[in-house]
């Protein structure tokens, strides 16, 4: 920075240059700092969207956090990560680890292709998926190819089945995707250094976790916050596959901020817990980040 | 065969079971749409033959000729305007210098992760109050204001690749600050305003949190939203079209990422590591 003062030495504290950042943190000031500045204050009221608004203070966040269907949506939101977050980061670090050498043709076919579920619309993809599920679609089909006439039902009508079947589709999105962050990590990491895990006779195991694992560490980290963030807002392929159902079944917290604020006129309601999954989400992306930090 | 060679063709069985894997959803809506109309097959038949009277009739029937409209015209005012200012911030943050850096780019850092949820009950009732709920404003405002973050963190570490001396040298040439911007920096800035674009594009045209709750008129919905009105009228009608409706919604996206693919990848991989 110093050195650019020697050019322009006149303009110590040349406040024009303000107007080019102007435009953009007008449109990030007004369309989403103000928004959320005003939920958070709308968090305290009790407001059905039309009449006056009433200050309630914290009582929103306590009935919130007394309401058993909205605890127990969170905690729909906790197993969506196993799913969103969990198994790809696992799947894909495994298959990293057995890619760490291999060179292979029609490498960039194969990763077009895993990472097609990230570029479409999750409406689509929960359309697709709906079909697979169907009563009369693919998995029962098959299933009852095989004589598992039993096991075939309707899958996303199932209370005890259709939070982790919208899970796989979670899963289905985001394993391509860690893939190709950790095959792509895996390869910046010297071979010296398996070289030399050799050398100390290590087996695959321990190269796995000795060398492998800590080089990824950045990978991960992007993969956990990526997944995770992902797994808690969800709104869409929720919206698409169940509406929350069968019950409250498959019920997360950003449904229950739709519903609240523009089906039952709950405003207040809606913007604490609004406020409450920015709260989660920010704590466990801190928390990611805190925990793999380099400690150099 | 030797150690080498099987390594290969383990790596090979994954990649093809990885990629079976993400392809059966695909293919299986495709056959459903191009069944024959009316017909009920399961999913485990191979269709008798093609037909495109299900996508004819999912086109007809959705309004995804105006959808599809409707959302070209949305990312067209989200790209533009947000490579715009974006492009304008990113360079006076890495090239000019701007007291209060650290304060401004924590102040980013919020819309970084901050989840739609916690600011759309709020907009619906600002852009109601100023009579713009239910126009395009209402779907571009808001989204140039979220995505306004991302594009200036990415056009920053692409500025920073860019020599000092470059600018440094036109600046002693007494050039002014727009001009190497526009003259110097940015047809270097190209190839990541173009990977900028793709990313935009795609997180634009597949929105849908906002569209949901801004649009109440048939005719103003984007092409995901008039999808789910499609799939959920239908929900207990014909599967077949409503497949045909999906892969409409999925064509745009999908031709970009045909051409494009390189920079989707890249861009969401080198972006997110970036960060």
């Amino acid at each position: 920075m110093s050195t650019k003062n020697i050019y322009r030495p006149q303009s110590k504290t040349d406040y024009s240059t303000y107007l080019f950042i102007l435009p953009a943190f007008i449109f990030y000031i007004i369309f989403v700092f103000f928004p959320l500045a005003d939920t958070f204050l709308n968090s305290f009221t009790q407001w059905n969207g039309i009449s006056e608004k009433k200050w309630v203070g914290l009582d929103q966040y306590i009935n919130n956090l007394q309401n058993k269907k909205i605890t127990s949506s969170i905690k729909h939101s906790f197993i969506l990560i196993i799913f969103y977050s969990f198994l790809p980061i696992v799947i894909g670090l495994l298959i990293a680890g057995i890619m760490i050498r291999v060179k292979i043709n029609g490498m960039a076919t194969y990763r077009a292709i895993l990472f097609l579920p990230q570029i479409l619309s999750m409406i689509v993809v929960g359309i697709a998926w709906r079909w697979i599920y169907a009563p009369k679609g693919p998995l029962n089909s098959g299933l009852d190819f095989f004589g598992l006439e039993d096991v075939s039902r309707a899958w996303l009508g199932s209370f005890d089945y259709a939070l982790p079947f919208v899970g796989l589709i979670g899963t289905w999105v985001m394993f391509g995707f860690t893939m190709i962050l950790f095959i792509a990590g895996v390869q910046k990491i010297p071979t010296e250094l398996y070289d030399a895990a050799k050398v100390d006779g290590a087996g695959a195991i321990s190269e796995f976790f000795n060398v492998t694992l800590p080089n990824l560490k950045g990978e991960i980290v992007v993969a956990l916050v990526f997944t995770v963030t992902l797994a808690l807002r969800n709104f869409d392929l929720i919206y698409i596959t169940t509406g929350g159902g069968p019950g409250t079944s498959t019920m997360i917290p950003s449904m229950f901020i739709y519903k609240k604020a523009f089906q039952m006129n709950q405003v207040g309601s809606a913007s604490s817990l609004g406020i409450m999954l920015t709260l989660l989400i920010f704590t466990l992306v801190s928390l990611i980040l805190i925990i793999f930090r380099d400690k150099k | 065969m030797n150690y080498k060679s099987r390594e290969k063709v383990i790596a090979h069985s994954i990649f093809i079971l990885g990629s079976l894997i993400v392809l059966y959803p695909f293919f299986s809506i495709l056959f459903l749409a191009l069944s024959e109309p009316g017909k009920r097959i399961s999913g485990f038949t191979v269709p008798s033959g093609i037909y495109f009277d299900n996508f004819i009739k999912a086109w007809t029937d959705g309004g995804f000729s105006n959808g599809l409209f409707n959302s070209f015209v949305v990312v067209f005012g989200v790209v533009s305007i947000t490579i715009f200012c974006s492009t304008l911030a990113a360079y006076a943050f890495e090239k000019l210098n701007v007291f209060g850096v650290t304060p401004l780019f924590a102040l980013l850092l919020i819309g970084l992760v901050l989840p739609y949820e916690s600011i759309v009950i709020s907009l619906y009732y600002t852009m109601k109050s100023y009579n713009l709920s239910n126009t395009y404003w209402s779907l571009i405002l808001p989204q140039i204001g979220l995505s306004i973050p991302f594009s200036i963190f990415w056009l920053r570490a692409s500025f920073k690749a860019i020599p000092k001396s470059l600018s440094e040298s036109a600046m002693i040439e007494g050039a002014g600050r727009l001009t190497i911007l526009i003259k110097i920096l940015l047809p270097q800035m190209i190839p990541a305003i173009l990977t900028l674009t793709v990313l935009l594009f795609m997180w634009t045209w597949n929105e849908f949190l906002l569209a949901l709750i801004m649009i109440q008129d048939a005719e103003m919905r984007t092409a995901p939203l008039a999808l789910s009105y499609f799939a959920g009228n239908k929900r207990y009608g014909d599967p077949a079209i409503t497949a045909a409706a999906a892969i409409w919604v999925a064509l745009p996206v999908l031709i970009i990422y045909i051409f494009l693919q390189r920079r989707f990848i890249s861009g969401m991989v080198t972006g997110a590591v970036k960060e």
